[in-house]
């Protein structure tokens, strides 16, 4: 490489508490490219950018700034520098319009000055933007144009992403790829961080790989393949999970008809008129971006929010619309939430006392009021032992297991309840890869023996890989669910973006 | 008839004057997304050394200034206890609040049935003197005047000062906040000490203008009420002012009946304030997703920043 | 320079360490009020914290103190496991000794044995009415229980205050507010002659214990501690939140109560104005104190009580002031809560520091 590189790291460690995120970690990034930091959840990716950006600080090593070193103290030392970021939690306030998010970023103006170069730089790139909306108002997409577009109005030299096209349909991460392109052709150089192969193939210039912490490999990522990518992401083969055996009988596990639940968040999304059915012996998946409504559907099914505003859900037969969480449980079904710790889980009591939230009355843990706690801890070493959770003990606290690990214990307690249904929201998000394997492969098992899942991911490859039969939710409405065979991710796609690119030049023409 | 009227609203102002203070710093506080209980206490401390500065020299700005002063001392242990030590934000609210009491009780154990001079009500030429409105518009104390004038600054600033959209953007997301760069902590300090002072000089205007006495636990569940007019204000200054005068012509309401003897005894008279408050807050809190809508996101969360 | 870790799991050890660091420092800080007060801090000390403890009498007065105290605390400390803030048990004790008080005041000759329990069972009702208004307003209304529960200690104040000016006043009472004295049958036995301890201090020691049973073995328990810690994870197991209000509301408030008609019906033996000192806000921070623990609150409740007795000691004896004694309890509560720290974080230097990612 002939040309002096723009961003250099060199031997960059960082520690936390009972983990090593970054392990002398060195990287390159040349003007104009676009780079791809390439790993697993918990590979140090996020550390890493967070130390260029200034969040955090290194214990050990270099940063050099186009060939000089450099101390980036806090994000506005690596704004000054020319650094922009675009977070994966959004950094931005729901309360505060689009504007005021992008002022808040800058330095001081005048606000109808700014007004008129966010709209032009929007324009130029091709975002659409609207300043005065208030970002609970705004789309996952939108909120990650205002992100990008605030980073461009600094003129940035190196715009860093990270994990973009979680929240995208595949049309809006076409787009993304084209201003990304735009961007790199001004001379500008791009830090892509992904987990996703195909994307950073498709995108990148070259590629550094993390794994557990360690730099594994640089390389150019058009002259892989998509499985020596993955080995040297994740270190070893990964058995895709075997499907799940042919249906025996076709009985209706859950009947969802005309279902509309007003959502009780502040900026949430209310559910309208969803009907569907699972099925024993077959998966249900409901594909869509974050935000779509999801975790308002599965809390009117898991009846934590109590009685819909409108029609009828029917678990195993019998009408649930009225009960609660736990005579939902008491019919056959048991539920797996998108938020594993606070929801599913309670971080600072014991697995032997999480074990015994759900599985109270299925398992028979209560008499007379009075729990069987010896029992409870039996069933909770079970789930450690059948499910492989790497824990010190049933006595641990929730707090003090892996992502991965916590999300095998929650799946299983569930399924070790044996039920005839089970429903879940993101079974595998932000989930190492062998423990992602791992629940697929349980909750194949399940089905195969019988009962009937609703599976709800934003994760499409986990959509295709699961389902028998696939629906989008967008906008809280639910499409009709069709045969996996028979759709393509391109439709999927369509679907996930449909209502809201209506709505969205709706009131485009309004305003 | 007329003269009952204008009394009654010139005392209803200055029964809604420390309220508009304290409630306003609170307000601020809380826009920061710290929940500071404490208030009672703070107020408590102001009035009892404000009330001690004024017998010691005799000077009602040294007064009013040591009551802002110990008000936002007060308010810093609190900050040390919630911002940098990370405690429970109620409770350490409760733990100031029960300081105050006992150290305001304390420090006002020499100052009992001593009398001071009062601020005096402003008297402008002509104007003061004009029938009915002269009164009304002029004749109030001066700090009347400078809570109003604070209601509007804390408005302005707020809504349209660069600082102001920072301290609610620290309110509304304060892990944002940090991530684009902005001292979460600092700013979090600049909002509760000046809660601090403003509770510090509701309570100093109440020992030093209201009655003008000190008298243990003088404030008699003011600074809570303040913190029920947040609420009731929707974190809205403007609000504020209107909850707060709706409250001082509680009070009158009440005073009046009992001088008319309606024959309703006096202790269920004195009760109005509090079945207000709470009958307000009920009213107010009924539709919990808007009170979710206006209140900053991040209100009674601690928030550590990872370096 | 020193920085905190987040602990893995919480420290037992700095878990009952913080507060008797809290009460230490607390003695500390009270010995430089008093040097700046112009008292020998030793004596002064001395009278507060050892002195009640040198005597049978000081011990039973402050088991007699200690009952209240840890009764309404026990209730408290349930609430704010399950996150409700209920800080107006001043004005459940008030509403129990009131409604707990109505019999002895109307039949004030009676000598039928039924009239304590019946007394007692008013009194747990009384103050179960009063903690109901919050339940009432936080469950259907979602109004803040905080500032609820507060405004209706004044409203019991002004109403006890009422009653004892106006309707229930003694008749020959020489116009000084208060009651009739009331009858020996309504008065709680006492055990030993010459001391003033009685069945509610053994009461309030039995309560504890039957708590913990509660907390640990019964799924209430259970509940209460998922509601407090994780709200959406108790919604997820199926437990109703207004039924942990109406719950945690209801056995505070009845607690309270009962702390309230049993003062009344024991050391004084009359409703007169000033009924409490203090004791349902106090009993917040021997909740605190005590860690929430039922075992906890019932040290706590015991230490505290020692500071009540050593502050009317030290007012008769030295000529300190009560009002030291509040000061005290807001210093205690500054310093607990500070150590707080320490059971959920710990000091490490700059190097290997920082939060998880």
């Amino acid at each position: 490489m002939n040309e002096k590189p723009l961003l250099q790291l060199t031997g960059i460690s960082k520690a936390f508490p009972g983990c090593i995120a970054n392990d002398d970690i060195d990287l390159e990034i040349a003007p104009g490219e676009i780079h791809a930091l390439l790993g697993e959840n918990g590979a140090g990716k996020s550390t890493l950018v967070k130390i260029i950006y200034g969040v955090l600080r290194p214990d050990q090593g270099r940063l050099c700034w186009r060939g000089e070193e450099v101390a980036i103290d806090n994000p506005a030392s690596a704004r000054s520098l020319g650094i922009g970021m675009v977070f994966q939690h959004f950094s931005l306030f729901e309360s505060m319009t689009t504007l005021e998010n992008v002022a808040l970023a800058l330095p001081p103006q005048d606000l109808d000055q700014l007004r008129e170069r966010l709209e032009t730089t929007a324009h130029d790139y091709g975002l659409t933007l609207h300043p005065d909306r208030h970002a609970y108002d705004l789309s996952m997409g939108e909120r990650q144009r205002i992100e990008i577009v605030r980073c461009l109005l600094q003129n940035p030299s190196l715009l860093i992403l990270d994990e973009p096209t979680s929240v995208l349909t595949p049309q809006e991460t076409d787009t993304l790829f084209t201003t990304l392109r735009t961007l790199a052709a001004e001379g500008r150089s791009i830090l892509y961080i992904s987990h996703k192969l195909e994307e950073v193939r498709s995108l990148c210039d070259r590629a550094t790989i993390l794994r557990g912490g360690k730099r594994i490999d640089d390389c150019n990522p058009a002259q892989e393949t998509a499985q020596s990518l993955a080995e040297k992401m994740i270190g070893r083969r990964v058995e895709s999970a075997k499907g799940h055996t042919a249906p025996a009988a076709y009985e209706v596990r859950l009947k969802v008809t005309d279902l509309s639940v007003r959502s009780d968040q502040p900026h949430g999304t209310d559910i309208r008129d969803v009907s569907f059915s699972v099925h024993a012996g077959e998966i249900l998946g409901i594909a869509g971006i974050a935000g779509n409504g999801q975790t308002e559907l599965m809390n009117a099914l898991s009846g934590e929010t109590g009685p819909p505003q409108a029609g009828a859900i029917e678990i195993l037969a019998s009408d649930a619309s009225q009960m609660g969480p736990m005579a939902r449980r008491q019919l056959g079904a048991v539920f797996v939430p998108e938020e594993r710790v606070g929801q599913a889980a309670v971080s600072d009591l014991s697995l032997v006392q999480n074990s015994f939230l759900t599985s109270a009355f299925r398992m028979g843990f209560v008499n007379h009021g009075l729990i069987n706690w010896p029992g409870v801890g039996q069933y909770a070493k079970e789930i450690l032992d059948e499910f492989d959770v790497k824990a010190t003990g049933v006595d641990a606290l929730v707090s003090s297991l892996s992502g991965g690990n916590l999300q095998k214990f929650i799946v299983g307690r569930e399924i070790l309840q044996s039920p005839q249904l089970l429903i879940v929201s993101q079974p595998t998000w932000g989930v190492d890869a062998g423990a992602a394997a791992a629940i697929h492969e349980q909750i194949q098992r399940l089905i195969s023996a019988g009962a009937g899942a609703l599976v709800i991911s934003q994760d499409l490859d986990e959509i295709f890989a699961l389902s028998d039969r696939i629906a989008v939710i967008s906008q809280g409405t639910l499409s009709p669910p069709r045969p996996a065979g028979e759709v393509t991710t391109e439709q999927v796609g369509l679907l996930m973006g449909a209502s809201r690119s209506i709505s969205e030049t709706a009131s485009h023409a309004h305003a | 008839m007329t003269e009952l009227l204008i009394a009654s609203i010139m005392t209803m102002m200055t029964a809604a004057t420390p309220l508009v203070f304290a409630a306003t710093g609170e307000l601020v506080c809380e826009k920061s997304g710290v929940l500071n209980l404490g208030v009672e206490g703070m107020m408590l401390t102001g009035a009892v050394f404000g009330f001690a500065a004024v017998t010691l020299t005799g000077e009602p700005l040294l007064g009013l200034a040591a009551g802002m002063m110990m008000g936002l001392f007060a308010s810093l242990i609190f900050g040390v206890l919630t911002l940098s030590l990370l405690s429970n934000q109620v409770a350490t609210g409760l733990a100031l609040t029960i300081f105050g009491t006992g150290l305001s009780a304390l420090v006002g154990l020499d100052y009992v049935g001593k009398t001071i001079e009062q601020i005096r009500a402003i008297h402008l030429p002509v104007l003061t003197d004009l029938p009915v409105v002269g009164r009304l518009l002029f004749g109030h104390d001066p700090l009347v005047y400078v809570s109003i004038v604070l209601l509007g600054l804390t408005h302005w600033f707020l809504k349209h000062t660069r600082w102001g959209m920072i301290l609610r953007a620290v309110g509304d997301s304060d892990q944002s906040a940090h991530a684009i760069g902005y001292p979460v902590i600092a700013i979090r300090y600049a909002a509760v000490a000046f809660g601090g002072a403003m509770a510090g000089l509701g309570g100093a205007y109440l020992s030093l203008v209201y009655t003008p006495l000190w008298a243990e636990n003088m404030t008699a569940g003011r600074g809570w009420i303040a913190v029920a007019l947040v609420v009731f204000a929707s974190w809205r200054p403007s609000r504020v002012l209107l909850g707060a005068v709706l409250f001082g012509g509680i009070t009158i309401l009440q005073l009046n009946t009992q001088a008319a003897g309606l024959g309703v005894p006096a202790s269920f008279m004195s009760m109005l304030p509090y079945i207000a408050t709470i009958v307000v807050l009920v009213l107010i809190s009924r539709d919990s997703i808007r009170i979710r809508l206006n209140a900053p996101a991040c209100l009674g969360r601690p928030f550590r920043a990872e370096r | 320079m020193l920085t905190l870790e987040a602990r893995a799991t919480q420290s037992a050890f700095a878990a009952w360490l913080s507060p008797l660091l809290a009460l230490g420092l607390t003695a500390l800080t009270g010995a430089m009020i008093f040097l700046a007060m112009g008292k020998a801090p030793g004596v002064a000390l001395y009278i507060y914290f050892i002195e009640p403890l040198t005597s049978w009498s000081g011990l039973s007065e402050v088991a007699v103190k200690a009952g209240p105290l840890i009764l309404i605390g026990m209730g408290l400390s349930l609430g704010f496991r399950a996150g409700v803030w209920n800080i107006g048990a001043e004005g459940q004790f008030i509403a129990g000794a009131l409604l707990g008080s109505a019999p002895a005041v109307y039949f004030f000759e009676s000598t039928n044995p039924l009239i304590l329990p019946c007394m007692m069972l008013l009194g747990i009702l009384g103050g179960m009415a009063w903690a109901a208004m919050p339940a009432l307003l936080k469950t259907r209304f979602n109004a803040n229980e905080i500032l609820v529960s507060l405004m209706l200690v004044y409203v019991a104040e002004l109403l006890l205050v009422h009653l004892v000016q106006g309707p229930w006043r003694n008749p020959e009472g020489w116009g000084f507010p208060g009651t009739r004295m009331f009858p020996d049958a309504a008065l709680l036995p006492m055990f030993v002659p010459g001391y003033r301890v009685h069945l509610g201090t053994l009461i309030a020691v039995v309560i504890p214990f039957l708590a913990w049973f509660v907390l640990t073995r019964t799924r209430l328990g259970f509940q209460v501690r998922v509601f407090g810690s994780a709200p959406l994870a108790a919604r997820h197991a199926g437990i109703s939140s207004a039924q942990m209000v109406w719950t945690t509301l209801l056995v505070g408030g009845g607690l309270a109560g009962l702390a309230g008609v049993m003062e009344a019906a024991s050391t004084i033996g009359q409703l007169m104005p000033k009924i409490s000192p203090g004791y349902g806000f106090t009993a917040i921070i021997v909740a605190f104190l005590g860690r929430l623990h039922p075992v906890g609150v019932l040290l706590a409740g015991t230490a505290i009580a020692v500071t009540y007795i050593g502050g009317e000691g030290a007012q008769i004896s030295a000529g300190l002031p009560k009002a030291v004694t509040g000061l005290f309890q807001g210093i205690i509560l500054f310093y607990l809560l500070a150590f707080d720290l320490l059971t959920r974080y710990r000091l490490t230097r700059v190097g290997a520091r920082g939060n998880t990612a």
